[in-house]
């Protein structure tokens, strides 16, 4: 069977099962609209440790032992870890991933990286390459603040385009084996695309081109139209990059309205939160995945989902030199079979 | 890709964003602005009032000012006063002060040398620097001047 799909949606032959998926979030998310559906609620932003680069790394270790928990096995059988963040050198991920013992491919997808994460993983199961993969990413705000932004007790206002950082960690568990899970049927990976916004305080507004090229993509490979889905969910898009995303897929004839979801939308109060437009944040998908679509999948409240990461691939020093800003998404397709 | 010319998304991404309050957002700038003016002449009125000269009453209002908004940072207030102020709580010397002590605390875990020493000026160095440039240039021309009047 061939497995390419179209332009280059993955089929998968043998659909890869979720067996699990686990959540780890600050104290903000908690206090938000999901709050009480993630597995841990930690209360100190620091999970106890000494920086905020660290504490990162503490909400990855237990997100990763979490998701393997809930799949009742040791993070041992696992044949891969997967996983990325959105600091320096990925080392929310790999210094969380430290003593864990088992195989790290390190990826980059900035708030994508989940997404990007599931189809990788899914691949290399489907290939055969794997039996169990755990994928997981995170994302602080903290330690995100200061490396993208400004010190947190600088006294600066923000714009209402722009998104909070979530903390926190979201995990699955990939497996070639098991009855009854929601499965990994598709996976289209993103085009980096790019209409030109330089504002690093609307990343909604600059991802939603590359939200919808892959939605776009991903309908025209497998030949199904919006409605073949119970839901279309993306990543961290935001109340801006929401409304954006509908009219550039109205423009193409496309009606979203009723399937679309964001989980940037989701996951705060923007009134009582001061969060503005929404949640960002590899932690944003990867946590609401793990708290509210997996447990919908798994109850059949919903049957298929695609799942469409969305990233800003900027850095603080593309900001700097001017540069626009550059997005991804991936968009996965997850069904009960 | 969708197909859609960059000039047009920008004007669809424009007419998507909402706004900035700026009207809401220049009366809270001015009246915090305003008070923290108050403030500092009130300050003056007393170092003046104790026996201080009018030079050294201003220089004693700043240094105040200075460590009040220092301890503000540090206590996590004036972040909250920012966020409500905007330029109001920025523009004073308290927000100059604010700058400085923000990344000294953020950077402390770095060291005390790349991390309180390099990183205490990211955003205070600009203004030093270019507040230095401007006198400068400012002090050529009214050599210029001077020297023309004369």
């Amino acid at each position: 069977m061939n497995k390419k799909l179209g332009d280059g949606t993955s089929r998968f032959a043998d659909p890869p099962r979720i067996v699990s998926a686990a959540s780890v979030v600050g104290p903000k998310e908690a206090e938000g609209p999901l709050g009480g559906s993630f597995d841990a609620e930690i209360e100190d932003e620091m999970f106890g440790q000494e920086t905020w680069e660290r504490a990162e790394s503490a909400f990855t270790r237990r997100g990763i032992k979490l998701a393997a928990e809930k799949a009742g096995m040791e993070i041992g059988g696992a044949d891969f870890i997967i996983g990325g963040d959105l600091l320096n050198q990925s080392i929310g991920t790999t210094f969380g991933a430290r003593g864990l013992t088992r195989p790290l491919i390190g990826i980059y997808g900035a708030c994508s990286t989940f997404g990007e994460g599931l189809g990788l993983g899914a691949m290399m199961i489907d290939g055969g390459f794997a039996g169990r993969v755990i994928v997981g990413a995170s994302s602080h705000f903290c330690a995100a603040e200061r490396q993208f932004r400004f010190p947190l007790s600088m006294g600066t206002q923000r714009p209402p385009t722009s998104t909070w950082t979530v903390t926190g960690h979201g995990a699955a568990v990939l497996a070639s084996e098991g009855d009854g899970f929601p499965r990994i049927t598709h996976f289209t990976a993103g085009v980096i695309t790019d209409y030109g916004v330089t504002d690093a305080n609307n990343m909604g507004g600059a991802m939603a081109p590359a939200a919808w090229d892959v939605i776009a993509r991903h309908l025209r490979d497998t030949g199904r139209a919006p409605d073949y889905y119970d839901a279309i969910v993306t990543g961290d898009l935001g109340s801006v990059g929401s409304s954006l995303l509908l009219d550039l897929a109205r423009g193409d004839g496309a009606d979203l309205t009723g399937a679309h979801a964001d989980c940037g939308v989701m996951i705060y109060d923007p009134e009582k939160q001061d969060t503005h437009a929404g949640g960002s944040g590899c932690a944003c998908s990867a946590a609401t995945f793990a708290a509210v679509f997996y447990p919908k999948l798994r109850t059949r409240k919903l049957n298929r989902l695609l799942f469409v990461p969305t990233g800003a691939m900027l850095s603080a020093t593309s900001v700097q030199q001017g540069e626009s800003i550059p997005c991804v998404a991936y968009a996965v397709a997850i069904e009960n079979l | 890709m969708p197909q859609i010319p960059k000039e047009a998304y920008k004007a669809m991404v424009e007419s998507r964003s909402p706004a900035s309050p700026i009207a809401a957002d220049c009366l809270k700038a001015f009246i915090v602005g305003g008070l923290i003016c108050c403030l500092g002449q009130a300050l003056i009125d007393m170092y003046k009032h104790i026996g201080l000269p009018a030079d050294d009453a201003g220089a004693a209002c700043s240094i105040t000012l200075v460590a009040l908004a220092a301890l503000a940072t540090g206590l996590g207030l004036y972040e909250k006063l920012g966020r409500f102020a905007g330029a109001g709580s920025f523009v004073p010397i308290t927000g100059f002060s604010n700058a400085m002590a923000s990344p000294a605390l953020e950077f402390k875990k770095e060291g005390l040398v790349f991390g309180i020493g390099a990183k205490m000026f990211v955003v205070a160095g600009p203004v030093i620097l270019y507040g230095l440039v401007t006198s400068f240039v400012c002090g050529i021309i009214q050599f210029i001047v001077n020297a023309v009047v004369k």
